[in-house]
């Protein structure tokens, strides 16, 4: 068996401006090793759910500048587990305040970040949750 | 999941056990071969077009276009699009989806992003190996994108039913498609963003390009000029896939195809696997020694190919 990659979309919902952060996370995660499907600007948290579940990816990134944040990540929540997603990593970052990462966070997305934050520790991160996590669904799947 | 709920689900047309599939079999996971098994007896014969050219050609916003004119006519379509993985890293960043955006929430519309994982031909065998699991899933029309650059990418173009070669104006690019292998594959040659300086100019240098190639069976290439940006010329490239596809069915020449697919599927398969076997982990340290040895002129490079090969 081939060594298993470890799968990300990026998107950058909202109408809002530019994708240069997205990117520059997208281009952090591929030099990491991973497999980056970059779902690009505007889309609705209907779309990146959709791509995200004919991607199987293993983790979803979302960069959110425009303030939507306590409406697309509690939105995308619920579509993943309307799709059965649960072994799926909702993260994320952008101009998001403490308090409402503590939030979201509680709601059940994964860690967030908030502006200013280093692109390594995002990379840390990610491989860390997919070590442990995958580890365990790969297991009950043999198992069963 | 267990492997039978998967089959059972696959069957009864749950996407997301569609693209646990694909990953399995791209995965090369130990479950893939009875997958691959239990689901050829439900292969209906997909067109596979394949669609390749340059970098940043406008292969995605064609098949995006196209994609759409499929589900006009009433066809289910799967898309495979390949990029390269880094060599270095063995990361990649795949963007084509980001051009694919007509159909995004289409339920029979499924779009799958692959990397090269830079593997021993193996790419062309796992993109087959996804595009059957497709065809197996139902879909009627299935694109797959690649770079026409490399060996591997154009082996997996050669597998397709139908291939269009995408060109752009920029100067020169046809003689660079022709030196890359690009004008002996194509069965309809695209030359896009029509709308750029040069294009009338890049057209008939195209056009004579073709008229060199030696013509195999009746069908001579057209070349169309395309905008895929705001689908100027979409319609009438999409007429001559089909036009294309009734020329191969008349003539059999879809069979003809199947049977080729599946005779170099074989081949490739057994020369990964012999060269899988002979070049373990030690061969590669003998060969590294000898190759040292060649460079100090201990040996010469005969002898060192017959100690490898007696
Ligand atoms: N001017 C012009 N631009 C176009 C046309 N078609 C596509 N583009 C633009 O060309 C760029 C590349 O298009 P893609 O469809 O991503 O090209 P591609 O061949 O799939 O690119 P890769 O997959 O990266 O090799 C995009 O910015 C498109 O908007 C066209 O007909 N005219
Ligand atoms: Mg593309």
């Amino acid at each position: 068996m081939k060594e298993r990659k470890i799968r990300v979309l990026i998107a950058k919902p909202g109408l809002d401006g530019h994708d240069r952060g997205a990117k520059v996370i997208a281009a952090s995660l591929r030099d990491a090793g991973m497999e980056v499907i970059y779902a690009g600007l505007r889309q609705t948290p209907e779309m990146i759910v959709e791509a995200s579940l004919q991607e199987d990816v293993d983790v979803i990134g979302l960069s959110i500048l425009s303030g939507a944040h306590m409406t697309i990540f509690p939105r995308v929540l619920e579509l993943m587990r309307e799709n059965g997603m649960d072994d799926v990593l909702l993260t994320g970052g952008g101009i998001i305040s403490e308090e409402d990462i503590q939030k979201l966070e509680k709601m059940g997305t994964g860690k967030l970040f908030g502006p200013g934050t280093n692109t390594n520790d995002i990379v840390a991160y990610i491989k860390e949750w997919c070590e442990k996590n995958r580890r365990a669904v790969e297991k009950e799947e043999v198992d069963s | 999941m267990t492997p039978n709920d998967l089959l059972k689900r696959f069957f009864g047309g749950d996407r997301r056990a569609l693209a646990r599939l694909i990953s399995i079999v791209e995965n090369e996971d130990p479950r893939a071969d009875s997958f691959l098994n239990e689901i050829y007896d439900h292969l209906k014969g997909a067109y596979r077009i394949g669609i390749t050219g340059p970098p940043g050609a406008g292969k995605s916003t064609i098949v995006d276009r196209l994609v759409q004119n499929c589900r006009q006519a009433g066809k289910t379509v799967g898309v495979i699009a390949v990029d390269p993985s880094s060599p270095f890293t063995g990361g990649a960043l795949l963007g084509d989806r980001v051009r694919m955006t007509k159909t995004e929430l289409d339920p029979d519309v499924f779009i799958r992003s692959m990397a090269t994982r830079g593997s021993l031909g193996g790419l062309s065998k796992a993109a087959q190996d996804v595009a059957d699991v497709m065809d197996a899933f139902g879909k009627h029309v299935i694109f797959l994108e690649t770079v026409g650059v490399g060996q591997s990418e154009l082996d997996i173009i050669r597998t397709a039913d139908a291939t269009v070669v995408v060109l752009v104006p920029e100067s020169g690019d046809s003689v660079q498609a022709m030196k890359a292998g690009l004008m002996e594959i194509g069965d309809i040659f695209v030359l896009n963003k029509s709308d750029r300086q040069g294009a009338d100019l890049a057209y008939l240098e195209i056009q004579s390009v073709l008229q060199l190639k030696p013509v195999r069976g009746e069908w001579r290439p057209p070349v169309l000029q395309t905008v895929a940006d705001d689908g100027k010329g979409i319609d009438e490239l999409f007429r001559k896939l089909q036009d294309f596809y009734h020329y191969q069915k008349e003539r059999n020449i879809l069979s003809q195809k199947f049977q080729e697919r599946v005779e170099n599927r074989v081949r490739r398969y057994l020369e990964e696997q012999i060269l899988r076997k002979y070049w373990s982990p030690e061969t590669e340290k003998q060969f590294q020694r000898s190759l040292k040895a060649i460079l100090e002129r201990k040996k010469s490079l005969r002898q060192v190919l017959k100690e490898f090969a007696p």
